[in-house]
């Protein structure tokens, strides 16, 4: 450790300089000034050091102290994240709210998860055991759906040489000495500190192969992301770049959903902060802020604490990957994450590139989206981190740097888009130009779990939304009627698709979160409709009667009237098709 | 015992440079003194390099030479004194009465740059405001707490649009409590600003009015602390004496460009169409101020005006006031033009928090499926003129003719109420029923068919 303190000789907004800084490592935590605000190095050259500062830097003088904490940015992994709110650096809101109320005040100091709180302990290990990097040791019951495992750190081997009994004790409380061949002793406690820019170690990455069930038709079916995989979903300002994450982080079938609002709205996180609470995960009945940690640096809180915030959450999320659980991370927006890059970048007088976003841009972002993926953990287990990140393109131009580099390191690309969305057609998600790098690497998984036929019947209804967005530009140009009775039907049944199965609607009971099964069914039975309907057209059965009013709005209307948990419904909509189509092709044959 | 500094090093622009300083702290106000003028200039320092430090004047740097003025350094953030005195004044950009009244004396000071409200400590906003034009209450329902800007464009009547809003809101459903209004005119046509005053005197409003306000022809640099008075006015009055504040900032697009201004002076990277890189953040500080809080009784509820350059909603202003704000009125030259006001075009136009703030426990029941209904099926009237202008109307199909006379009817009627009406949500509901009446039944595809029982067969 060095004694030798950095003084203040520079201030420029969240950036600050200090002389006498050679001592100090890179990316090193410090406080800053007086008010001790929380800060990390970010360059060094000779004795001066740079520092961007995660608060409000207003009030500081020349002169004040930089002190160095020896360690790089890290978070206290423990028990008493779920179901909190964070900010870019893992302070409580809650925590903070009580020690400066209702505004944020600069110099709270480097708290983090509950210290007082106890936490009743299991511990599985015995004296004289031996133990590596990773093995649980014990656990704890974080919330009735979490149960929180307690690892072995990442550079602790060795045999233990003491344990506690089981029983109640504070994050703080050592529960076992382990001593390594080397008679160093390490006590672990039920947190452990990781520093936020460095990937924690996995045993080996594995194949994809599992979908990430989301409960959204235009995602589960056509455009799949999987456990494991990255998605980026881009979009101008009113598409429903938020909603689409809050329905994700609120339906999707991960363990654990780490939800990190960067540079967003204050009454969004406030929302989610009421909403999750009183929502309840179909599969396991319990509210899904059990399983939820939430990281907010809304749009006004400091830029440099939201370069962080992006980190922090996916440190959370390895974490609790590393006891096995699937966890998903909605970033949301990484584009706010990208900017307070640049502005930190321009108030160091860095060389720009693009749009003056920092030359480092790229790969940066890939950093971050590779460290999504399926792993075997240390401990023998199967878990992954799925990221998907939200990117705010400025005009809704998507060719702009961030959303041009994030397609590069994404697989799974949900392009919303703005006429959707003036139509008022939820999610925007624009079928023509979305893509999923998943769907021949889950084929498998739908064959198993779902259906055979997955895969022939979402490619041949995606060829009628391809083939109905080609004849709209006739359409448009001479008008409907002009056209074929058989590139007629194709515009009916798009149009059934579009509005019965692409629409979905967040705020309806039955429909905001649907089973892939009935999402399926639902499927088949447009087809099953197109089938019909499509060789009655063969047969020279007028358009007009072919399609019926009532048929085809009840076919709409499926997603609404058709309950999750009792199919039997679209059954007797398929017998309805068989009906109606058998009368109709016996009266033209009659005639 | 104050130093003075008696030697400048530079001037350019709204900036000055000085050298040889002690002890200043960041964000610090100074006061300038000029030889030869009574008036002291107010400034703030924005950067500090060893003993160089760079400060923003708020006034015209004009007639400041490096020789014949002196430096005085406050050690003080800049702050206003606020008391409920304020109601019924008009100050300039940096907090000084230009009404001819005195100063206000408060014990209460506040920072004007605020601080962050803690996401948890917000309360989610639900009730809504009833404005009397149906074009927002209908479609982009205004919500108490909320931030919704009006999209406009030069010569278009964002004004009187924002004046009927004033005179017609219902800020609170309780009439015992309290509400004002606080205006910020940042870089306005001193016309403009004497539009805003005339209508808020004939609205009654004068005396619950706190006008913040900046000329076109006043410095720059002042533009950038105009917004920053008026909303620490307005979380003085909402949070300290539990008040519902509608606040209205008026032209966005000048703060911004005030903003590229004196960036651009301080030399800095340049990001879209030379605005600073943190031009986000910026607007950010000043829009995520509005809200509420759980344990306070009072609203800020903001609606700034911005006029789009060229009309072009992707230029850096309107599209990162978007990506902030809740939502956005947008208003159309082409409505305009047809004489239709207040020209909302309601397709772009958005409320974010509407959601939460309509339906049964709000407004009506048939709120929500009504403005998706009337969303949608506007949006298809656009498409049917499309092709109507290549085919002719007349070849049209039936349905699609009755698309045509529904995009007619809802403009006139619905969008094209005037300034002077006032609608309660019960009228402009049952005016969308009586205009969408006139679409086959089997196109209202977005409305429950016991709602269409209920209102529709109720009209035929």
């Amino acid at each position: 450790m060095n004694n030798s303190q950095g003084i203040i000789t520079m201030i420029n907004g969240p950036v600050i300089q200090g002389s006498n800084m050679s001592d100090y490592k890179m990316r090193e935590m410090v406080t800053v000034g007086n008010k001790r605000l929380i800060g990390e190095v970010i360059s060094i050259e000779g004795d001066i050091g740079t520092v961007q500062v995660y608060e409000e830097t207003e009030g500081l003088k020349i002169g004040e102290e930089i002190v160095s904490t020896g360690k790089p940015l890290s978070l206290k992994l423990g028990p008493g994240m779920i179901g909190n709110m964070f900010d870019g650096i893992e302070r409580p809101l809650k925590r903070m709210n009580s020690m400066s109320e209702n505004f944020i005040a600069e110099g709270i100091g480097l708290i983090s998860i509950d210290t007082e709180k106890e936490w009743e302990v299991d511990i599985f290990v015995k004296r004289g055991d031996r133990v590596t990097p990773g093995l649980i040791f014990g656990e704890v019951q974080e919330t009735s759906l979490i149960v929180h495992k307690l690892m072995v750190p990442a550079n602790v081997e060795g045999e233990i040489i003491e344990v506690k009994e089981n029983g109640n004790y504070t994050v703080e409380e050592s529960l076992v000495i382990v001593q390594d061949k080397n008679g160093e002793k390490y006590e672990l406690k039920m947190y452990q500190e990781w520093p936020v820019r460095e990937p924690r170690p996995v045993d080996e990455r594995m194949p994809i192969s599992k979908l990430l069930a989301t409960g959204q038709r235009v995602l589960d079916i056509f455009f799949p992301i999987a456990k494991g995989g990255t998605a980026a979903i881009p979009g101008g300002f009113g598409t429903g770049k938020t909603m689409t994450q809050h329905q994700l982080a609120k339906w999707s079938d991960a363990d654990i959903i780490v939800y990190v609002g960067c540079g967003e709205r204050g009454n969004e996180m406030t929302e989610v902060l009421e909403d999750f609470p009183e929502l309840i995960d179909p599969k396991t009945d319990k509210p899904i802020m059990e399983r939820t940690i939430l990281i907010a640096n809304t749009s006004n809180m400091p830029v440099a604490a939201r370069e962080a915030s992006i980190y922090t959450g996916i440190t959370m999320a390895e974490y609790f990957r590393d006891m096995g659980y699937h966890v998903a991370i909605m970033a949301d927006s990484t584009s706010r994450w990208a900017e307070a890059l640049r502005e930190i970048s321009g108030r160091l007088e860095e060389m720009p590139a693009e749009e003056g976003y920092p030359a480092y841009l790229p790969s940066r972002l890939a950093e971050f989206y590779e460290r999504a993926g399926y792993v075997k953990t240390l401990n023998d287990n199967d878990g992954s981190v799925t990221i998907i990140g939200a990117v705010s393109p400025p005009g809704g131009d998507f060719s702009e740097p961030v959303t041009e580099n994030t397609k590069r390191f994404v697989n799974v690309f949900l392009a919303l888009d703005r006429e959707l969305a003036y139509a008022r057609h939820y999610p925007a998600i624009n079928w023509l130009n979305s893509y999923s790098g998943y769907v021949k690497v889950l084929d498998n998984w739908y064959k198993e779990s779902v259906s055979e036929n997955v895969p022939d019947v979402r490619a041949k209804m995606l060829e009628i939304l391809y083939e109905e967005n080609k004849l709209q530009e006739i359409v448009m140009l001479v008008g409907e009627d002009v056209l074929p009775d058989d590139q007629r039907l194709i515009l009916e049944i798009a149009k059934v698709m579009k509005i019965g199965f692409l629409q979905q609607n967040a705020f309806h009971k039955e429909d905001t979160y649907v089973p892939i099964e009935k999402q399926f069914q639902m499927l088949k039975t447009i087809e099953h409709l197109y089938d019909r309907s499509y060789s009655a057209v063969k047969k020279g059965i007028p358009i007009s009667q072919i399609k019926d009013e009532e048929l085809f709005n009840d076919i709409i209307k499926m997603k609404y009237n058709i309950p999750n948990d009792d199919l039997q419904g679209l059954e007797n909509l398929n017998s309805r098709i068989d009906e109606f189509y058998n009368g109709l092709e016996r009266k033209y044959s009659d005639d | 015992m104050k130093k003075e500094y008696l030697k400048l090093d530079r001037i350019e622009g709204p900036l000055i440079e000085l050298s040889d300083i002690e002890n200043v702290s960041y964000g610090e106000v100074i006061d300038i003194k000029v030889k030869g003028e009574d008036k002291r200039k107010k400034g703030k320092v924005i950067k500090i390099d060893n003993d160089r430090v760079v400060v923003q004047v708020f006034e015209s740097t004009s007639g400041i030479s490096v020789n014949n003025s002196s430096v005085s350094f406050t050690g003080k953030p800049f702050e206003l004194h606020l008391s409920k005195e304020i109601l019924g004044r008009s100050f300039n950009g940096i907090g000084e009465p230009i009404d001819g009244g005195g100063e206000i004396f408060s014990s209460k000071i506040f920072n004007i740059n605020g601080r962050p409200i803690n996401p948890v400590a917000r309360k989610y906003p639900r009730n809504y405001i009833q404005t009397g034009v149906s074009s927002i209450d209908g479609l982009t329902t205004l919500i108490r707490g909320q931030k919704l800007p009006i999209f406009s464009g030069n010569g278009l009547p964002h004004n009187e649009l924002a004046a009927q809003i004033v005179k017609q809101a219902k800020i609170s459903a309780d009439s015992n409590e309290e509400f004002a209004v606080v205006f910020a005119a940042i870089g306005v046509k001193h016309d403009d600003a004497d539009y805003f005053r005339k209508s808020f005197e004939e609205s009654d409003a004068i005396n619950r009015v706190v006008m913040y306000i900046n000329y076109a022809d006043d410095p720059i640099a002042e533009r950038l602390t105009t917004p920053r008075c008026a909303l620490t006015a307005a979380e003085y009055l909402a949070f300290e004496e539990d008040m519902h504040i509608l606040v209205i900032m008026t032209d966005i697009t000048s703060y911004c460009e005030a903003l590229r201004e004196v960036s651009s002076a301080r030399e800095e990277v340049p990001s879209r169409k030379g605005y600073p890189g943190y031009l986000y953040s910026d607007l950010a500080s000043l829009y995520e101020r509005a809200g509420m809080l759980k344990n306070r009784k009072g609203s800020i509820t903001l609606l700034p005006i911005l006029t789009m350059p060229n009309d072009d909603i992707t230029h850096p202003v309107p599209d990162l006031t978007g990506y902030i704000t809740e939502g956005q009125i947008v208003l159309g030259r082409e409505l305009n033009q047809k004489h239709i006001v207040p020209p909302v075009n309601i397709l772009p136009s958005l409320s974010r928090l509407m959601k939460d703030g309509i339906g049964g426990d709000y407004t009506r029941e048939d709120h929500p499926d009504v403005s998706n209904q009337l969303f949608s099926s506007y949006s298809k009237v656009q498409e049917v003129r499309a092709l109507s202008q290549i085919i002719g109307e007349d070849d049209l199909s039936e349905t699609d003719r009755k698309y045509m006379d529904f995009g007619r009817d809802f403009e006139d009627r619905f969008i094209g109420q005037g300034f002077n009406e006032n609608r309660s949500i019960e009228e402009t509901l049952d005016l969308a029923w009586d205009i969408l009446k006139v679409l086959p039944v089997e196109e209202l595809d977005r409305i429950d068919p016991k709602l269409i029982d209920k209102y529709l067969k109720k009209l035929k």
